[in-house]
């Protein structure tokens, strides 16, 4: 069954999350930072580039090598939510037919371009959002974030989303699970019992959440959670941090791909 | 000592969908007694400990608690001498760590950092589930759970533990274990349950509750060893009786 694998898949970057490895240490603060500076430089290129995206791979794949996270896990998510970003571009080779590289002798239409270009794209922010997931685990972004300062009430949202995922997909498991045993084949599966299945879980979960609410109420809950931790910015993370956002920079502003080129044609010459 | 006695004077309780749970219920729970609540589904008892417990407030009649009266406004003093063990851990524990969430009560509670600290330790060491401290609740067994949430009332120190039905789905062992720390804990205790062993264990008293009303309130080992009574209320007799039982009539 799907929705088994799809669950212990989701419980599988929370596993990586408990690794302890040079970037899991980090200060959470800092990979949200460099990471968002990140997705910023990579959005900021024009929409014909190319060739200036690819050196930005070394990030998404440093926080991979070093935080040990498998490539499968992460690209396989990359690629299920791919089709979002391929639609926003599909239509670019099509609207967009002026030729404006010929490699080869093979004229190339801008649409082409700026279509790979919008995949490249999403194919760094997307697996940088993940893995900076799988090294920081969500509670320790959620952390990082309320130490930036982030509104109270969206953080305790996201903290509660977080542990409460996993039990409502426990739930869906067993409803699921239920119904497989007693349906055969195509019946039993038709859209009307899942209609059925759906408004149970709501039902569950409205009546869950009143009984979490009360055990909140239970333990002295006055509107806010407080929760008192100590963190302090080692020089590690500073230093990370710092030269992060300098690769960024150069990166960004120089070809380092012509650089890199034109230096090897000269050395071969 | 006079104080710690739970009230209640003909409580009634009606849910706003017009089900009556509660239909007069009166007893006074004294301090340091252990009190078992047994009953079939559906006879109130869920409604009994919520509104021990502050969350739901009687439609009529009177309840209190230290001498303190239930009301909407003292609600929140109700509840820092209750502890409410919920039937199910998950709803119980809902902060991302198991360290976390039994801080959030004391924390709530005003201590100090040192404080809110030596009482989790001091609670997780009591369960046996001090090496879990750092754990996400959705990473523990059902049992380490239901040991967990118990360490997460325990830390708040409260005068009066309530508990829903504390030893379902709980593995042999960990049930002794779990009988073993109620015994050790001298404060009043109300235990609603089906495991009439526990109760026949823990608390000295039992109180049987039918239709939202009392039918029997004695020693446990009276009422838990009336057979007609306990077939009235959909109950059978202590396992650990059912075979003396049979050697007394073979």
């Amino acid at each position: 069954m799907t929705f088994d694998l799809e669950y212990f898949n989701i419980g599988y970057l929370d596993t990586l999350s408990y690794k302890n490895t040079f970037v899991h240490r980090l200060d959470p603060r800092v990979k949200i930072l460099v990471s968002f500076i990140f997705i910023f430089f990579v959005v900021s290129f024009p929409k014909y580039e190319l060739a200036g995206l690819i050196p930005f791979f070394f990030y998404p794949v440093f926080l991979l090598a070093v935080g040990d996270i498998p490539l499968k896990a992460i690209a396989k998510k990359v690629i299920f939510i791919s089709p979002f970003a391929i639609f926003i571009g599909i239509f670019n080779p099509l609207l967009d037919t002026a030729v404006i590289l010929t490699p080869f002798g093979i004229p190339v239409s801008g649409g082409w371009i700026s279509f790979f270009s919008i995949v490249i794209k999403f194919i760094l922010t997307v697996s940088t959002a993940l893995l900076l997931i799988a090294v920081t685990s969500f509670p320790g972004i959620c952390e990082g974030l309320e130490r930036l300062k982030l509104p109270r009430l969206f953080i305790i949202q996201l903290l509660f989303l977080y542990r409460y995922l996993f039990v409502l997909l426990e739930e869906t498991l067993r409803i699921v699970r239920a119904r497989e045993a007693r349906s055969f084949g195509k019946r039993g599966k038709e859209i009307k019992t899942f209609i059925r299945l759906i408004s149970i879980l709501l039902l569950r979960t409205l009546e869950r959440s009143e009984r979490i609410y009360q055990a909140m109420l239970s333990r002295g809950f006055r509107g806010e959670i407080r929760v008192h931790k100590s963190y302090n910015l080692r020089l590690q993370d500073i230093v990370f941090g710092v030269f992060s956002v300098i690769m960024f920079y150069i990166l960004r502003n120089y070809d380092i791909v012509y650089l890199v080129g034109t230096n090897l044609r000269g050395f071969f010459q | 000592m006079s104080h710690h006695i739970v009230d209640l004077k003909d409580v009634h309780f009606c849910y706003p969908d017009g089900t009556e749970a509660l239909k007069g219920i009166s007893f006074r729970i004294l301090h340091g007694e252990a009190v078992g609540i047994a009953g079939a589904n559906g006879a109130g008892k869920t409604s009994l400990l919520l509104s021990l417990s502050a969350h739901l407030i009687p439609t009529k009649g009177e309840i209190s608690i230290g001498e303190v009266p239930l009301s909407k406004k003292t609600r929140q003093e109700i509840r820092k001498k209750v502890g409410f063990v919920f039937q199910r851990p998950d709803d119980q524990l809902f902060m991302p760590s198991v360290y976390e969430d039994v801080a959030f009560g004391p924390i709530n509670l005003g201590l100090t950092d040192e404080k809110v600290d030596e009482r989790v330790r001091d609670a997780l060491e009591m369960v046996g589930c001090l090496q879990l401290v750092n754990r996400p609740p959705h990473r523990l067994s059902e049992g380490q759970k239901r040991a967990v949430s118990i360490a997460t009332v325990m830390a708040m120190k409260p005068d009066i533990l309530v508990m829903d039905e504390p030893a379902s789905s709980l593995d042999p062992k960990s049930r002794r274990q779990l009988i073993n720390l109620l015994r050790g804990f001298k404060h009043t205790k109300i235990i609603a349950s089906h495991d009439l062993d526990l109760i026949l264990d823990v608390c000295e008293r039992c109180i049987i509750i039918k239709d939202g009303r009392v039918v029997a309130d004695g020693l446990s080992e009276e009422v838990l060893l009336n057979e007609p009574l306990l077939e009235e209320n959909n109950l059978e007799l202590p396992i650990s009786r059912q075979h003396a039982h049979y050697f007394l009539r073979s």
